[in-house]
């Protein structure tokens, strides 16, 4: 492995922040750390790069245990969230300066300048101030910097985190291809788990200094870990339910289960796309509370008589008014029951 | 070891420089003083306080102190407040320039203050001549000779600080209905009132510990604790009572330090800040015009017409008589022309700003860390306490400590540069510790992380950004040396004169010649000054630092 946390523990004020965290990041791997703000997400690339002290547990990097090792030896590159490019410095001299720091001669220093631009899509830009590039150019330069001295993992917080949507989304493309094609091993952390899907070959769901789940982007999106995971990732049919042999009771009546699914008192997750809506009169009764336009589809908010909200997801046309009365019936397909 | 305990260590490698420095020059020295003065055949006398507090003569002195430097510092802000409204939210032509001049003040030897007010309002000085009026005998000299000292200490800080005020706050509280006058009482004056405590107290420190001035102007009526020190030593060769009369000073500035330590923390509570840039506007309105005029007459009179005076008095006798006068060797008081001064002057300046720079330079350095603990932050506090506990206690207490083994540096040229830096020491801290500490710690990260070193990060991100401040600092520590009186007078050698002490020996000599001598000397202090503060005025941006 590469990159392996074990038992990493970070308290601040008594508050563990990281919560004995175990993590191993292979050789040409991607992993996205997805979490809320406070999760302690900011606080693992910190450790990890000897910006911020354990208080137990260690980091290995190639298998060396990293403790006593000051963040300049260590080898890894960290894009900061809001780049910290150096002010007084242009954009050659910000690419440069890993280089400068690891003795490179002035020529090998302009030869990868020139490269790193060209790569970022910023050709001919080392003579330019920082302060005049845009956030996606700043984006761009910081991402040359940290990928300047070569280092044998690239650490990312937040890496698109202030632009703007459409340039996000392009962005997001334009790392992951680059990432593939250099072999680069990355660890991100973000807390938009579009940005996370769409980048990482792992994804790892951290929850109050935990990890909570850690999978692909396909697993962690089809079998959420627990409640806290699928609320996360935007799913708001999340109730405590008994699963039986082929159906659920749950505050919105019973609830048809896949065939293998455990038994007991579970969380069951309903996916909107398996609340299917029926005429009045048949299924569980409802009220559309309220819609909310999607693009592809339109999200319907159901409120039952005396259960909680449930979200369903309709084609376009085919979605009821605001105040209309409706019946709701569930797909066993898109169930999913968690723990 | 691990990240922190190293961290650490390397902080207290810093800050070991500028503690033995202190403890040495100045903890030292004080205690020296205390021990003088309560200590008799190997016992302590605690009673002496009392006996010293009980004569007629200190009572005197410590009302008079106390009054004129609250009365100068109500009449300070009464006077300078209009201008740091000016300066921070009105625009017009030649701001910049008379932003700089109104400083200069400031970094004026209070010598030469005191010879400026001389020449304006004392026997034959420009008022006398006009109408007659003489005010060196009476407190007015001396009150207004404060204010022209501490005006730019107003404008400096409240005017700064209002610079800063996003105007949108105001416009914020008028939306929900504040009255134009009720916006400024709720949202302005609330964000104001630290700063003007901050500048209060720190005027109230100055005059309270003022000693030229005082010395000059005061005559034989009017006495500060200052004063009364510099007479009790050289004069009257009391040093127990002077003793006593130095700790009851130094609680007093204490306690006021401790006052304003506590404002500033207060003036740091999260305000929005903004680019000053964007905050002022060309005056609008017959009242901003008004207010706009009487600041700029305000200030010529107040603070260009005694300078004027000063040159214009000194230039009094043909041919640049004063001026030839001072390459003369005259055999009385001086061994030799008072000219020298200059020269002398100038190296103790450099040899002081070297120090200051050094000592207050690392000092910064390790009080940038943001992690940095509570016996940083009271060595913070520390650092402060020169500042106030007045030049006079730092000449008196080298006088006694450093004139016998182990440390005897009596002969030494040295002592006169080290008494000058620890005075220069807490102006070096203030103006680089907010500069160091306006600097993105994560800038520091992002080269730590790129591959440089701790010494390298502080090569290559703080220093580029920090270079300014760094001679801003040397430039005021060089000003303030350049400047020093008050402990200068006790350590200075008779052949070896710097020009404050030259320009004080002059005036307590009858004679035209003498007179005009000290006028001429002074003006080329004054210039000398001047262009030291004009260089940094150029360098300087609003933000750096608290002076």
């Amino acid at each position: 492995m590469l990159l392996s946390l074990e038992g990493a523990t970070v308290r601040f004020g008594g508050r563990a922040v990281l919560d004995a965290v175990d993590l191993a990041v292979a050789e040409h791997e991607i992993v996205c750390v997805l979490g809320p703000s406070g999760s302690g997400k900011s606080t693992l690339l910190r450790a990890v790069a000897g910006l911020q002290p354990l208080d137990s547990g260690r980091v290995s990097l190639d298998g060396r245990d990293q403790a006593g090792v000051p963040a300049h030896r260590r080898g890894v590159g960290l894009m900061f969230q809001d780049h910290q490019l150096f002010p007084q410095r242009d954009v050659g001299g910000n690419v440069a300066f890993g280089l400068r720091m690891h003795g490179a001669s002035r020529r090998q220093q302009a030869e990868r300048v020139r490269e790193l631009l060209e790569l970022v899509g910023l050709p001919g830009a080392g003579n330019r101030a920082v302060a005049a590039l845009s956030g996606g150019e700043q984006q761009r330069v910081a991402l040359a910097r940290a990928l300047a001295p070569s280092p044998r993992l690239l650490m990312l917080d937040e890496p698109l985190g202030q632009l703007d949507r459409s340039l996000r989304e392009r962005l997001v493309v334009e790392l992951k291809e680059l990432f593939g094609r250099l072999g680069t091993t990355v660890l991100a952390v973000t807390h938009d788990q579009g940005e996370a899907f769409a980048l990482a070959d792992r994804v790892v769901v951290m929850r109050d200094g935990r990890i909570a789940q850690s999978g692909t982007p396909l697993e962690v999106w089809q079998r959420p870990a627990d409640a806290f995971v699928a609320r996360f990732l935007g799913f708001e049919n999340v109730v405590e339910a008994t699963v039986g042999a082929e159906a659920a009771d749950t505050p919105w009546g019973k609830v048809p289960v896949p065939e293998d699914a455990p038994q007991g008192t579970r969380t069951l997750l309903v996916r909107p796309a398996g609340v299917r809506l029926v005429p009045a009169g048949t299924g569980l009764r409802c009220t559309v509370a309220a819609r909310t336009f999607r693009g592809t589809h339109v999200a319907v908010h159901l409120q039952p008589a005396d259960a909680p909200r449930l979200e369903a997801a309709c084609a376009l046309r085919s979605a009821p008014e605001t105040g209309d009365e409706v019946g709701v019936e569930f797909d066993a397909t898109e169930i999913v029951v968690l723990d | 070891m691990s990240g922190r305990t190293r961290g650490a260590a390397a902080r207290l490698g810093l800050l070991a420089v500028p503690v033995a420095f202190f403890a040495v020059f100045f903890a030292y020295p004080v205690a020296a003083i205390v021990s003088r003065g309560l200590k008799a055949d190997g016992a302590w006398h605690l009673g002496r306080i009392g006996e010293v507090l009980a004569q007629s003569d200190v009572r005197h002195v410590l009302w008079f102190n106390t009054w004129q430097a609250l009365v100068s510092t109500a009449l300070t802000l009464l006077i300078a407040l209009p201008g740091a409204y000016v300066f921070a939210r009105l625009s017009f032509p030649g701001k910049q320039v008379l932003r700089a001049v109104v400083t200069v003040p400031f970094v004026l030897p209070t010598v030469v203050v005191g010879t400026a007010f001389l020449a304006l309002v004392g026997r034959g000085g420009l008022l006398d001549e006009l109408w007659g009026v003489r005010l060196d005998t009476t407190v007015w000299a001396i009150l207004l000779a404060h204010v022209f000292f501490n005006y730019a200490v107003v404008v400096r800080t409240v005017g700064g600080m209002w610079a800063q005020l996003d105007p949108r706050q105001e416009e914020a509280a008028r939306m929900l209905g504040a009255s134009r006058a009720q916006a400024w009482r709720q949202v302005t004056l609330p964000a104001l009132a630290p700063a003007v405590a901050a500048a209060a107290l720190m005027v109230f420190l100055f005059t309270f510990t003022s000693f030229g001035v005082v010395q000059i102007l005061g005559g034989p009526t009017f006495s500060t604790l200052e004063v009364e020190i510099y007479r009790q030593t050289s004069e009257i060769f009391d040093l127990s009572t002077a003793a006593v009369l130095t700790l009851i000073q130094f609680a007093a500035v204490g306690a006021i330090l401790a006052l304003h330590a506590w404002t500033v923390r207060r003036r740091e509570t999260a305000l929005r800040l903004v680019d000053p840039s964007v905050t002022a506007r060309r005056p609008r309105g017959a009242g901003q015009w008004a207010l706009l005029g009487g600041v700029l007459v305000t200030a010529a009179l107040l603070l260009l017409l005694p300078l004027t005076v000063l040159v214009q008095r000194s230039l009094d006798a043909p041919g640049l008589g004063y001026y030839r006068a001072l390459t003369r060797e005259d055999g009385g008081v001086f061994l030799v022309p008072p000219i020298e001064a200059i020269g002398n002057s100038l190296s103790y300046a450099v040899a002081a700003t070297l120090v200051a720079v050094v000592v207050g330079g690392l000092a910064a350095v390790a009080l940038t860390r943001r992690d940095a603990g509570r016996f940083v932050r009271g060595f913070d506090a520390l650092l402060m306490l020169p500042l106030g506990v007045s030049a006079v206690t730092v000449g008196f207490g080298f006088l006694i400590a450093l004139d016998e083994p182990p440390l005897d540096l009596r002969s030494t040229w040295i002592l006169v540069p080290l008494a000058q830096a620890l005075v220069g020491v807490p102006f070096v801290v203030r103006t680089m510790l907010p500069v160091l500490r306006a600097v993105d710690t994560r800038l520091r990260e992002a080269a730590a992380v790129l591959g440089a070193s701790p010494w390298r990060v502080w090569r290559e991100v703080d220093l580029p950004l920090v270079r300014r401040a760094l001679l801003i600092a040397a430039g005021f520590a060089f000003a303030v040396s350049l400047g020093e009186f008050g402990a200068t007078v006790f350590i200075a050698r008779p052949d070896n004169p710097t020009l404050p002490v030259a320009v004080a020996r002059l005036l307590g000599r009858p004679g035209e010649l003498n007179y005009g001598q000290a006028m001429a000397l002074s003006t080329i202090l004054m210039v000398v000054c001047a262009v030291a503060l004009l260089v940094l005025e150029r360098l300087r941006t609003d933000r750096t630092g608290e002076f």
